[in-house]
């Protein structure tokens, strides 16, 4: 898994590429727990996510907990085999994806 | 059946994700079932490794076919007897600040394939899933 970051102020994005598997997650978990200082705006960019667990679903609702408090969270370029977990598990509610 | 024993731990977590997910390309699973699969796969592994076995490291034992159009997977460990299709599933409408992230696995697992079944028999529990690449 590969995690591309830009930030630009107040935003930051996020670009996972790859698998978000109990293997990879905690990478993320950390990127999480260590950036979001002054994070207003999170963009989650997967259009090159190929597969996501519930280990990986257990960041993605760890990072919109954090976000409900201090800004806003979107997810972008879904594609439809992580739309089917997202969908079946209720994430399709949760998140905001675009 | 093809039968494959590995130790139950994290570190072997991506070998035994490779095992299967070449084992699925040579029996011409489509993609999008090999994910449901490698997803399921994941979380009964997982599950052994951190919790079957009172001393870790134990062993899990991992069986696959395909007959008739139907993918069967199929897991036997020797640990703590756990029915992981006892538990109530999660209540998926919750908001994000209410949700808390316990029993999703399992219940991706049983909302993805098209049987799931437990039993203990002789000391070992097995859970056995079945799709449909027909």
């Amino acid at each position: 898994m590969d995690i591309i970051k830009n930030r630009e102020g107040e935003k930051l994005c996020l670009a996972i590429k790859g698998r978000l598997d109990t293997t990879t997650a905690p990478q993320l978990d950390e990127v999480i727990k260590t950036e979001l200082d002054g994070v207003n705006n999170l963009v989650y960019e997967l259009g090159d996510l190929d597969y996501i667990s519930s280990a990986g679903l257990r960041v993605l609702l760890a990072s919109q907990k954090v976000m409900n408090k201090q800004g806003k969270m979107v997810v972008t370029g879904v594609k439809d085999d992580i739309m089917e977990v997202f969908e079946i598990t209720g994430f399709a509610d949760i998140l905001d994806i675009q | 059946m093809d039968m494959k024993r590995f130790q139950a731990t994290d570190g072997e977590y991506p070998t035994v994700c490779e095992y299967v997910e070449t084992w699925l390309e040579e029996h011409d699973c489509p993609m999008k079932v090999a994910m449901q699969i490698t997803v399921a796969l994941e979380e009964v592994f997982v599950n052994v490794a951190h919790y079957a076995y009172p001393n870790p490291p134990g062993e899990l034992d991992i069986g696959l076919d395909a007959t008739d159009g139907v993918i069967t997977i199929c897991f036997i460990d020797s640990g703590i007897p756990f029915d992981p299709l006892a538990k109530a599933d999660p209540d998926i409408t919750l908001s994000a600040d209410e949700r808390k992230i316990g029993g999703l696995g399992i219940y991706m697992v049983k909302k993805t394939m098209d049987d799931v079944t437990y039993e203990f028999k002789d000391g070992k529990n097995i859970l056995t899933l079945k799709k449909s690449i027909a």
